[in-house]
């Protein structure tokens, strides 16, 4: 496996995705191996899908698991490569509960030249007691590789 | 026809506090169902000069839980609505343009509804996100 010798997810979710759409919402850089990068998200009342609840929408979740994927697609690489999300299912257990923090872990289980294939687990704290699962494609758009 | 603000569209511009801070907004109707909308703005930026993945996917998410809710009233029915999944189709790059989606409800049972919805910038018939999104229904409770 490559490594992650020349890609470091921590420094590039604190350059890049501290921006744009990752800073709106909020996530950052939690923790990381060699295939995988999970990211955290932090309860917030301007992310809540329920008022009566106080349960987030899950629209923040997917965000966060797209980029948490995506990182660990260059994770397994060892190096950054353009690519876009192709698709990505979410599966929902459970709710996540308001006011604590929502991980995100993706993991790239098998790269190919023109796909990689994702697959990931959002949770508070315990992967074993899974708020949702996901899967997903990221297809590369280094036409040159 | 919607000739005055019905109980119908009071009920689909119900829009949670994430729709706001995403600046989500409703652009109009079609046949009672919310077209959901926003602007190209830094908060739903992914990489430079295109629409983040998961801001789509919220906004698709927005879309089909709006339809859902209207398709229910217009059944006389208040269920609680609890996504069981949702598989989003990335289909183009959305770029600097707004943003738009619209939710239909493929099937309404009692216990299942399968929804699905849409996204397109300025041109409909080129869509460049689609969802599909299974619901588990429950009656609400004292009705």
């Amino acid at each position: 496996m490559a490594g992650t010798e020349n890609f470091n997810p921590k420094q590039w979710i604190e350059a890049i995705s501290s921006h744009g759409h990752g800073g709106h919402i909020g996530f950052g850089y939690h923790d990381h191996g060699d295939d995988w990068v999970e990211l955290a998200l932090p309860w917030r009342k301007e992310l809540v899908g329920d008022e009566s609840t106080g349960i987030l929408a899950s629209g923040p979740i997917i965000s966060m698991m797209d980029n948490a994927t995506s990182l660990s697609v260059w994770a397994r690489l060892g190096k950054f490569r353009p690519q876009v999300t192709l698709d990505l299912r979410v599966d929902y257990m459970r709710a996540a509960e308001p006011n604590k923090i929502v991980y995100g872990r993706g993991e790239c289980y098998q790269i190919k030249r023109s796909i990689a294939f994702v697959r990931g687990i959002a949770h508070h704290g315990d992967l074993d007691d899974p708020i949702a699962h996901v899967a997903g494609t990221f297809i590369n758009m280094d036409v040159t590789a | 026809m919607t000739t005055e603000y019905s109980n119908v569209e009071a009920i689909a511009r119900q829009l949670p506090p994430f729709a706001h801070h995403m600046g989500m907004r409703i652009h109009g109707f079609e046949d009672d169902l919310p077209v959901i909308c926003y602007d190209f703005n830094n908060g739903v930026m992914g990489r430079p000069g295109f629409v983040h993945g998961g801001a789509l996917s919220g906004l698709l998410e927005m879309a089909a839980f709006s339809a859902l809710r209207v398709v229910l009233a217009n059944a006389g029915r208040a269920d609680q609505m609890k996504p069981v999944n949702i598989t989003i189709d990335f289909m183009r790059g959305g770029r600097e343009h707004t943003t738009y989606a619209l939710g239909q409800v493929t099937r309404l049972g009692q216990r299942v509804a399968n929804v699905e919805s849409f996204a397109w910038q300025m041109d409909r018939r080129k869509l460049i996100a689609s969802s599909r999104l299974n619901f588990l229904l429950r009656p609400q409770s004292g009705e």
